[in-house]
């Protein structure tokens, strides 16, 4: 099967993507490995993006798809597992297919990062959770813990200081990464514990997370009685496929400028996954308008 | 089959004596990724007779979100003669929803 552009992730730098070379009239395939609209679809309200001041983000991504439906662009729902360079065109590859491709936009953003504990994976769903906002809720009034220092931890665990009966905030650091104004305030909440220096070693569990097993820089171990686990450790970039074309810098991201451009001619990427400044919905759409552009403008020359 | 809402009242009947297997799924009205699944199950659920597929909304249904331990939803738990078989949290697609079925 042959496209003039193919982009892999149908998040909202994707689907934008795809908006701008269905209207430039080029045949568009979006391949996805899980659902339309990526991240976004875990935010329970969106308040920073122009027009809608409070949408949810299965709205957003809904209505974007349906937009993008609506243009003509084509969607499967399949992992890209390679892309190969041919020159003048390109191969996109999924377990079950290999599409033709006149250029191609990858955007498939990130994936949440890993603590890298025993057991972690087993407890997802039953104590060990990724998302604050969206599983939080289950935790009302109990002990719970936030494990990072990232801006996204400090936003958890002033979430659930609202929800919980008290939280953990552990940090392998002493400081925390910009978002002074949230620290501040979570050192003025009478339910909020920090735990700082110090790295959770283990999960405890039977059926569901009972404790977890921390140990400080000085070589202090104790255990921490937990209802609930909270990561916000970062997350990564999911350009692991696709070293062959593209060059990544330490932290596996894209490297690309502001035009989308990589080091293969006719292969663009856009969103998250690029090296930039700032990830939001709005600077992941300019990216999907940018590279699709630049795609359209490779295809007619 | 359409899917079938299960509340605390049917859940006997309808879940633990089931004489198909059950695909029980947790849900509610705020999750995006619960909403994506939705149709994901509906579909499967027009094309399978040996299955029952079943939707239970934690916030009406707490006790029985309890129960089975919920804590991160979109959650799915196969259930075959009454106990616990299977389970897969997130949103999955209809080929992984297959999977678990097998």
């Amino acid at each position: 099967m042959k496209y003039d552009i193919v982009i892999v992730g149908a998040g909202p730098a994707g689907m934008t993507a795809a908006i701008y070379g269905r209207r430039a009239n080029k045949t568009v395939l979006l391949l996805e490995a899980a659902s339309y609209g990526g991240q976004i679809i875990n935010a329970h309200k969106i308040e920073n993006y122009p027009v809608e001041p409070h949408i949810s983000g299965f709205e957003f991504a809904t209505k974007l798809y349906e937009q993008a439906k609506e243009l003509g662009a084509e969607f499967k729902f399949e992992k890209v597992v390679g892309i190969e360079d041919k020159g003048d065109h390109k191969l996109v590859n999924t377990p079950s297919a290999s599409y033709e491709a006149g250029a191609v936009i990858i955007a498939t953003g990130s994936d949440k990062r890993k603590l890298g504990v025993d057991r972690e994976d087993e407890l997802v769903g039953r104590g060990v959770s990724y998302c604050a906002t969206c599983d939080g809720a289950f935790f009302r009034k109990k002990v719970v813990a936030v494990a990072g220092g990232t801006r996204t931890a400090l936003e958890d665990a002033l979430y659930l200081a609202d929800i919980a009966e008290k939280v953990y905030l552990i940090h392998r650091l002493d400081k925390f990464s910009g978002a002074e104004a949230d620290y501040d305030r979570l050192k003025a909440r009478d339910n909020v514990e920090f735990l700082l220096n110090t790295q959770i070693t283990k999960l405890n569990a039977d059926k569901k997370l009972e404790s977890i097993e921390v140990k400080s820089k000085d070589g202090t171990v104790q255990t921490v009685e937990v209802s609930a686990l909270f990561v916000a450790v970062g997350r990564v970039p999911e350009n692991q496929n696709f070293s062959a074309v593209i060059d990544l810098d330490d932290k596996g991201y894209a490297v690309a400028g502001e035009n989308c451009l990589t080091r293969t001619a006719g292969i663009f990427v856009a969103g998250d996954n690029r090296v930039k400044e700032v990830r939001q919905l709005v600077t992941a759409a300019a990216d999907g308008a940018v590279a699709a552009t630049a795609a359209v403008k490779y295809l007619n020359s | 089959m359409a899917v079938v809402k299960v509340t605390r009242e049917n859940f006997e009947n309808e879940v633990i004596k089931s004489d198909k297997p059950v695909l029980v799924d947790f849900n509610a009205d705020w999750c995006g990724p619960c909403k994506m699944l939705a149709p994901v199950l509906e579909e499967i659920a027009g094309s399978r007779d040996d299955v029952k597929i079943v939707s239970i909304n934690v916030d009406d249904e707490d006790i029985l979100a309890e129960d089975y331990g919920v804590s991160s939803i979109p959650c799915l738990v196969v259930v075959k003669d009454g106990k616990e078989v299977k389970r897969s949290i997130g949103f999955r697609g209809k080929d992984a929803v297959l999977e678990l079925l097998r």
